[in-house]
């Protein structure tokens, strides 16, 4: 899951240029953006049927602390 | 979730009214410098907006739709039971601008008029009320009036919101006729969640004072507002209604018992350009069906909704259209509406 969703994640925020780590923080990445906050949250309800308020979503700092989010709400 | 049910009462006329000055979103970088405008402006969708001059209240842009309306359609004015007035940009905090809307329309003191303070779904939360009094039999007309001066709402130097919002006003005629046939309307509210748009002082909660009015740096981005401005957490509200206003479709859709692609079209609130493109694709919806005027005049709150009926369907109306009607937004509120739309007397857009 953890490949898929780097896989989604470049798409959404239209990175091509390099690979993903998923220890990356990523607020750091210059495409990061309030868009591609909107974009997340709608791939995390397509993808996975899941949602995350911002309270939660503040306390996510790196790319395995959201697919570990997404697990936990996926039952 | 409320659901109502009507027989053979419609929208006989509907006519908008826009502010002239045209604000292009391009262009709009006293605050912000003109690359990152730039940027924003092409996610976002919206190219253009109105905004009315400083002597132009919500009110002035009903009034103008309402008057050419009347005039269009020949309405005795004397046969209007009821004037209902949607809005959140009140003229006064009293008297109802309604009130003031029967007199400068030359309505009869006989007329009830009243003022809806509600937000994005206001249109819906409108048409349900006014449908509600027309079920007396003694009531002849109605005239719903929705207008917005949503760019007073918010700061400029706030880009979380500086470059969404404008202003509308629209006027509907609301008669009794077999030919509308049966509508149906879904009503939701969710107080939970009232801080995900709001203005926090200037009412009575947090009074105005010298404080609510200095402007303060609120967020780690540099933007700018008071506490008289309102602010909105756009990503708390898109992640709520992407999940809840499918649910509300879906369900009113049952509830009427009527297939989706009976629909002709689906007339989504303008909030803005990403959540419509996603609603639209989670019902799968076709896009011809989904028209959208967010390009022209951005988010004018509850008046989207007729705005956009009047300025994207009026070439591509027949004689008789099933429309489904969807509003959310502040509140937070959430509407739906499935109604027949028949031989609807649409006026062109005014601009004042």
């Amino acid at each position: 899951m953890e490949q898929k969703f780097i896989e989604q994640l470049k798409e959404i925020l239209e990175i091509e240029d390099r690979q993903l780590k998923l220890s990356d923080e990523f607020r750091e990445y210059p495409e990061w953006d309030s868009l591609g906050y909107l974009e997340l949250i709608a791939m995390m309800d397509e993808e996975y049927g899941v949602s995350i308020e911002t309270d939660d979503f503040r306390k996510l700092i790196t790319l395995q602390d959201l697919v570990d989010e997404i697990k936990k709400r996926m039952v | 979730m409320a659901y109502l049910k009507f027989q053979n009462i419609g929208i006989s006329g509907l006519a908008a009214a826009v502010p002239a000055r045209v604000i292009d979103n391009y262009k709009y970088t006293e605050h912000f410098d003109e690359e990152s405008v730039k940027e924003v402006v092409d996610k976002i969708g919206i190219k253009e907006r109105r905004f009315a001059d400083p002597d132009t209240c919500a009110s002035d842009l009903c009034f103008t739709a309402a008057e050419k309306l009347l005039r269009e359609m020949e309405v005795d004015r004397e046969e209007i039971d009821l004037l209902v007035f949607i809005s959140q940009t009140p003229d006064y905090k009293m008297p109802a601008t309604g009130i003031i809307l029967q007199h400068r329309l030359g309505l009869p003191k006989s007329t009830i008029a009243f003022d809806i303070n509600i937000g994005c779904s206001g249109f819906l939360y409108g048409l349900t009320t006014v449908y509600s009094y027309m079920l007396q039999q003694g009531f002849r007309k109605a005239l719903l009036l929705d207008g917005e001066t949503r760019s007073r709402v918010y700061s400029p130097k706030d880009r979380n919101t500086a470059f969404l919002f404008g202003d509308a006003g629209a006027a509907a005629i609301i008669e009794r006729d077999e030919k509308y046939g049966e509508s149906f309307f879904s009503l939701n509210s969710d107080g939970a969640r009232e801080d995900l748009i709001k203005i926090d002082a200037g009412g009575y909660r947090n009074p105005s004072s010298i404080e609510s009015l200095k402007e303060k740096v609120v967020d780690e981005y540099g933007n700018i507002r008071n506490d008289e401005h309102a602010h909105m957490n756009g990503a708390d509200v898109f992640n709520f209604l992407i999940r809840e206003v499918p649910r509300d479709v879906k369900n009113t859709l049952e509830y009427a018992e009527i297939g989706k692609n009976l629909i002709d079209f689906f007339v989504f609130h303008q909030a803005n350009d990403y959540i419509n493109s996603y609603l639209a694709k989670k019902l799968k919806l076709d896009k011809e069906k989904v028209p959208m005027s967010i390009e022209k005049f951005g988010n004018t709150s509850s008046v989207s909704i007729p705005l956009t009926i009047a300025s994207e369907l009026p070439d591509k109306l027949k004689e008789n259209n099933k429309l489904l009607l969807c509003g959310f937004g502040v509140g937070l509120s959430w509407a739906t509406a499935i109604l027949n739309l028949n031989q609807c007397h649409i006026s062109d857009i005014s601009e004042i």
